[in-house]
């Protein structure tokens, strides 16, 4: 019992990861129908972006709280990564919309390549050891048989998590950005007829993407403690999986997915092997587009001749 | 400077927009300041005790920004020039020679595939002509291959299959295990790694039947990191990490290149090189990419080749008019998984060694590259794709003057798969079509025209 609610809360803490990724692939597949496949490259580069910030801040600059390094490295890691995707999303894929149905996936695909070689040229290849932070841990059951931890950067994740979620519910719900950004999802043609800039909301849509993924790549670096320049593609197809499994196009869903996979990898791994915890990721992939292709919570999508 | 001051020049002769222009460049290059601020400005390099220091790139930051505003001026000016009335081209009716003009490519071109090892051998002998035969000949080969046999599956059958490395790696492990526990010979193995490729292409095509698009490529994609993954944990079998070793070599149909009595060399008089093992596998390779080249154009003229294009152009069009969409699509998986089962015999028969290494998503996507980089569903366009793309990595990995003007560190190799990546994104922007866009049609009425691949609607199915 001591076991699985420790795992309970590693699996939330790395579902909550996988969930701010997933929303950058829901949202742009709700938008444009295309799989952002170097998405997962994008979150992987924001995390460098947050380390170098971190050391800038530290190392050069001279910060010493820790809590205020943490908030600069938030934002500017948001910014610069919101600036990345913007700019990717202006040249491998505007000016393909209209071309044929692979042609986004390719070019993502080409971009996802050329992101993770990018970082591997100018970072170098070797891991990168993150400074330490946020190191103190909660004991649970003090004096239990099995010692159940809580870290604090699993409760600065989660709490993270939570604030970001409500302001990008708030956004999407209540603004007149988060409306267009819905009215475009629904029909792309309506909407641009209504007066609404298409392709500026893809634009929008890409940014917040970036930024959630920023987030995650910030509290990716913080808790794992190391980044390198191949950390895309994995965490990408989980939280790609993630968006499956809740649902592709459904925001909730992308987060319900991220928890779920967060907690199948945890517990699969504490409870049958670490080996093959990549192949449950990819075969819960497989099985749900397979078997459940609007997944827990999207809308069927129609067949149309 | 004086560079960016002759554009301002020339730009001023152009006349009105040129302010807007430089403001456009200016932008551009203050955007790749804010890209490149952190990542490429600073260097994070760890010291011995893994403690992390940054290392400031100023220079190189700069002379980014300068190539974007140079690049992006040059680009406006390009396109603001003044424009020349050219007489509207009206659709000339294509001259007969072209077309025996593309017969002849085709035939000039395996003259020169067929003499190319004797060539260079005669031109730069034993010890000059190896790298090009094994390190250009071969490897191209085998991606020609493989294009090819992929092309089944995405350029006709229109099914896009992200995890193709897997049947590569199914045959490949197949003539590994099969050769090392059970002693049996290329000849043997190689039709059976194809069987047991084509079996478990069926396999994983099952499932995916009614995916379409994205979705398809995504499942084969996980089918792919699956197997892969397998691979690398069932250590008892495959050796994990460690791979299988010690793969018995080629032989010339059972006389063994070797410098023994007995051996190739000895058998036929010949002075013993090992250029001779390499120009048989050049052979080799060729004859099956030939193969693959074959039953593919025959295959497109009988009744399944015809159900895998109307497959791709239409799905519920296909049905209605009675065509089994399961069959054709599981025929068009297997057959693609066929012929890369044999590639992965032949390349664990060239490198004598196989590990999980080899078998990586990328290697997928460079497969699936050249398909689409030369043309979904063109033969020629493949194989041109191919000589492209993996004898431009390989000419990068010999560049060694490079060095000379950035400095020892500075290897080329590294900037391949970047290279490629890019490549990859704007032959998309600039050409989706590919380099060959227009297509054979396999049936006509009275006058065989070539299509444009614009009509022609890839990955629809």
């Amino acid at each position: 019992m001591a076991n699985f609610l420790q795992q309970l809360i590693n699996g939330l803490t790395l579902g909550s990861i996988y969930g701010l990724i997933a929303i950058g692939y829901t949202m742009v597949f709700g938008i444009i129908g295309m799989v952002n496949f170097a998405h997962g490259d994008v979150f992987m580069l924001s995390a460098f972006i947050a380390l170098i910030v971190f050391l800038i801040l530290t190392k050069i600059l001279g910060v010493t709280s820790l809590a205020l390094a943490f908030v600069v490295v938030l934002i500017a890691g948001m910014t610069l990564t919101s600036l990345w995707n913007w700019t990717i999303e202006r040249l491998a894929y505007r000016p393909l919309r209209g071309s044929f149905r692979l042609a986004p996936l390719i070019s993502a695909i080409g971009m996802s390549i050329f992101l993770s070689n990018f970082v591997q040229v100018v970072q170098g290849p070797r891991n990168k050891p993150v400074p330490p932070m946020f190191n103190d841990i909660v004991h649970l059951n003090p004096g239990g048989a099995y010692d159940v931890t809580l870290q604090y950067k699993q409760i600065v994740i989660v709490v993270v998590t939570i604030l970001l979620l409500a302001g990008f519910w708030w956004l999407v719900q209540r603004t007149a950005l988060g409306r267009a950004q819905r009215a475009c999802e629904q029909d792309r043609k309506m909407a641009a007829l209504l007066g609404i800039d298409v392709d500026r909301t893809i634009s929008i849509t890409f940014v917040i993407g970036a930024a959630l993924a920023a987030v995650a790549g910030v509290l990716y670096m913080m808790y794992y403690g190391v980044v390198n320049f191949a950390d895309g593609f994995l965490p990408g197809v989980k939280a790609f999986t993630a968006a499956v499994l809740g649902g592709v196009g459904s925001l909730p869903g992308a987060v319900l997915g991220g928890l779920l996979i967060g907690l199948i990898e945890v517990m699969w791994s504490s409870y049958f092997s670490t080996d093959y915890k990549d192949v449950a990721a990819f075969s819960i992939l497989a099985i749900t587009l397979i078997f459940m292709p609007s997944g827990i919570l999207g809308r069927p999508e129609i067949e149309k001749v | 400077m004086t560079v960016e001051a002759q554009k301002l020049a020339t730009a001023g002769a152009v006349g009105a927009g040129t302010a807007t222009m430089v403001k456009d460049a200016f932008l551009a290059a203050l955007l790749t300041f804010g890209l490149c601020f952190p990542v490429v400005l600073f260097h994070a390099e760890s010291d011995n005790d893994g403690n992390l220091y940054l290392i400031p790139r100023p220079l190189l930051v700069a002379i980014m920004c300068g190539l974007v505003f140079v690049g992006r001026l040059s680009v406006s000016l390009y396109q603001a020039r003044p424009k020349v009335d050219r007489p509207t081209v009206v659709a000339a009716p294509k001259p007969a020679s072209l077309r025996y003009l593309n017969r002849y490519i085709s035939l000039v071109g395996l003259v020169f595939l067929f003499a190319f090892p004797i060539v260079t051998l005669w031109w730069l002998g034993p010890a000059g002509s190896l790298k090009w035969i094994n390190n250009y000949g071969v490897q191209i080969l085998i991606y020609v291959m493989l294009g090819w046999g992929l092309n089944i599956v995405v350029g006709l059958a229109g099914l896009l299959d992200l995890g193709y490395v897997a049947f590569y790696a199914v045959g490949a492990y197949s003539y590994a295990l099969l050769a090392t526990t059970f002693g049996l010979s290329f000849w043997i193995c190689l039709p059976l790694a194809g069987i047991l490729s084509a079996f478990w292409g069926i396999i994983l095509g099952f499932p995916v039947l009614r995916l379409r698009g994205d979705y398809l490529a995504i499942v084969t994609l996980a089918f792919g990191e699956i197997i892969r993954m397998i691979l690398i944990n069932w250590v008892p079998v495959t050796g994990g990490y460690a791979g299988i070793a010690s793969i018995p070599k080629v032989t010339f149909f059972g006389i063994p290149f070797a410098d023994a009595p007995g051996g190739f060399a000895d058998t036929f008089g010949l002075e013993y090189s090992p250029i001779h093992r390499t120009i048989f596998l050049f052979y080799l390779i060729l004859c099956l990419a030939l193969l693959t080249n074959f039953v593919t154009m025959r295959l497109r003229r009988l009744p399944i080749g015809r159900a895998w294009e109307a497959l791709r152009e239409d799905e519920i069009a296909c049905r209605s008019l009675g065509i089994n969409t399961r069959n054709t699509k599981l025929t068009a998986f297997a057959l693609g998984a066929l012929f890369g089962g044999f590639a992965g015999s032949f390349f664990s028969v060239r490198q004598g060694f196989v590990s999980p290494e080899s078998f990586t998503f990328i290697e997928s996507a460079t497969i699936l590259a050249i398909v689409v980089l030369g043309g979904m569903g063109s033969q020629i366009g493949v194989a041109l794709a191919a000589v492209v793309m993996i004898g431009g990595t390989e000419i990068l990995r010999e560049m060694e003057w490079t060095k000379q003007i950035f400095g020892a560190e500075f290897d080329p190799a590294q900037y391949r798969m970047l290279i490629f990546g890019m490549g990859m994104v704007i032959m998309m922007v600039l050409r989706p079509r590919g380099l060959v866009s227009t297509r054979e049609p396999s049936i006509f009425l009275k006058e065989k025209k070539a299509v444009s691949g614009d009509l022609v609607k890839e990955g629809h199915g």
